[in-house]
């Protein structure tokens, strides 16, 4: 019910909403952008940025600088907002923290998994993952031969344990099969939160379902267009698709269906044009539904 | 006695003195709820935006300050109550007089209590938000403040009702 929460929301969440307020102002500007495109040089950039919020995290570094380096920087200033975020939180607002790290974790268990498998270094690997999706024993991935093994060594202590119950096999690990098993995961981790965020109802309810089913709808084409060509057959592709979204259930038979891009590009404009004509689409949906339209332009171009 | 009991005769017996003193507790009680309940609003918000936007602190404690001052009107109101009580010989207690004044006491207790809670929590939720936009755009504090102001005279209203209701309270003279 609309209206009331504002007599009890600042008990658990006033502090929190002020940081994030905050944080907003600190978010760089169009003139900052224009700034940042006149520069010459990485030091240019780094004097540039020293003038923004991500100054400290950039003034200790020796030039000459590396692009990886600025990156990993500003990276490190998202994941301290976060950590602080996380540590002031309380129930549920804290497992809606952690559920933000879930997608991070399973992108870098993929990464050292299929960087294993290429023989590169654990160190090197451990070095490119993503912060937000570190945990305790991450190392030990390089260890495992098959899903079994992954699960029963490292998985099975992780938030990710409960995903992994559609996609052991106990064949080896090879290319096709990370990739699938990547899909697989994510595509448990987003029913789960999506079932997570309807439990509270009212604001983060009807937010979070219009975020999670573009995600959603998202990579239905992302897994459509790059698997087109490969020896992933229909059914295989239809089970990596999320069960909700704006495209599911017809527009997933529809996307499974489709052998090239161009077939693609206009199924989904077909029914993001259905979707946006339709009564229940939210303005920001809508909106969403313009952004892949670009991106999938640009795949095709 | 051999009559029938009613809750208009329940009601009536109880003493003029049990009413006029839980108006007094309800005056002050529920007044400084209100304030509390104003004030941990506006403190919340104001220390979190305080930390990317330290200038907002002192001007927004201004907010507090008219959260408190709910507060003070419920006290003020309690010791002008209390002064009203007056004690009344035993043959006179259930007179309509009687009832009267302590009736009177209660609702004026009733009046600036509740009055001060919805204005103390009607500054609060202002407050925050004063808080918060301040700390994006100072020119927003005064305006938002002139809101604040139209708030926080709910409960001037309430008080203003409340002595109007106590000045009325006339316990019936003792007889010698």
């Amino acid at each position: 019910m609309y209206g009331f929460e504002a007599l009890t929301f600042n008990i658990h969440g006033g502090y929190l909403e002020a940081i994030v307020r905050g944080h907003r102002s600190g978010l760089l500007t169009a003139a900052d952008y224009n700034n940042l495109c006149q520069c010459e040089t990485l030091d240019d950039i780094k004097m540039h940025l020293s003038a923004t919020e991500y100054g400290p995290y950039l003034q200790n570094e020796p030039s000459p600088l590396h692009t990886t380096t600025i990156v990993e920087k500003c990276t490190l200033k998202l994941v301290d907002e976060y950590k602080h975020m996380l540590c002031q939180a309380t129930e549920p607002l804290s497992t809606f923290l952690e559920y933000i790290t879930y997608g991070h974790m399973i992108d870098n268990v993929v990464l050292i998994v299929t960087g294993t498998l290429h023989e590169r270094d654990v160190q090197e690997l451990l070095e490119k993952c993503h912060p937000l999706g570190m945990f305790d024993s991450i190392a030990t991935l390089a260890v495992a031969q098959n899903m079994h093994e992954l699960y029963r060594l490292v998985l099975v202590d992780t938030p990710l344990a409960p995903y992994f119950s559609e996609c052991i096999t106990s064949e080896d690990l090879d290319d096709m099969n990370i990739e699938i098993m990547r899909n697989t995961l994510y595509k448990a981790y987003l029913e789960d939160f999506y079932k997570f965020c309807q439990k509270p109802g009212g604001a983060t309810a009807e937010i979070m379902s219009d975020l999670l089913a573009f995600e959603a709808d998202r990579r239905a084409v992302n897994i459509t267009i790059n698997s087109i060509g490969t020896e992933l057959t229909r059914d295989d592709r239809r089970k990596l698709y999320s069960n909700f979204g704006l495209l599911y259930p017809y527009g997933h038979e529809e996307l499974a269906a489709c052998e090239d891009i161009d077939q693609c590009v206009c199924h989904y404009l077909f029914q993001a044009k259905e979707i946006c004509r339709s009564p229940s689409a939210s303005p920001s949906v809508i909106g969403s539904y313009a952004i892949p339209w670009e991106m999938l332009m640009s795949w095709h171009s | 006695m051999g009559e029938s009991s009613s809750w208009s005769r329940a009601l009536v017996q109880i003493s003029p003195y049990t009413f006029a003193s839980i108006g007094i507790a309800i005056s002050i009680g529920v007044s400084v709820l209100g304030a509390a309940w104003g004030i941990y609003i506006t403190g919340s918000s104001l220390i979190g935006a305080a930390i990317k936007a330290p200038r907002i602190t002192s001007k927004n404690l201004i907010s507090v300050i008219f959260c408190e001052a709910v507060a003070i009107y419920g006290v003020i109101v309690a010791i002008i109550l209390q002064t009203k009580l007056e004690s009344v010989s035993d043959s006179q207690l259930y007179a309509p007089e009687s009832l009267r004044a302590g009736y009177a006491i209660f609702a004026s207790g009733i009046i600036v209590g509740f009055a001060n809670l919805f204005c103390g929590l009607c500054v609060g939720i202002i407050g925050s938000s004063c808080a918060l936009s301040d700390a994006q755009n100072s020119t927003l504090f005064v305006k938002i403040l002139v809101i604040e102001i139209f708030g926080s005279a709910l409960g001037l209203f309430g008080v203003i009702v409340g002595i109007i209701m106590s000045s009325q309270a006339t316990w019936p003279a003792k007889t010698a």
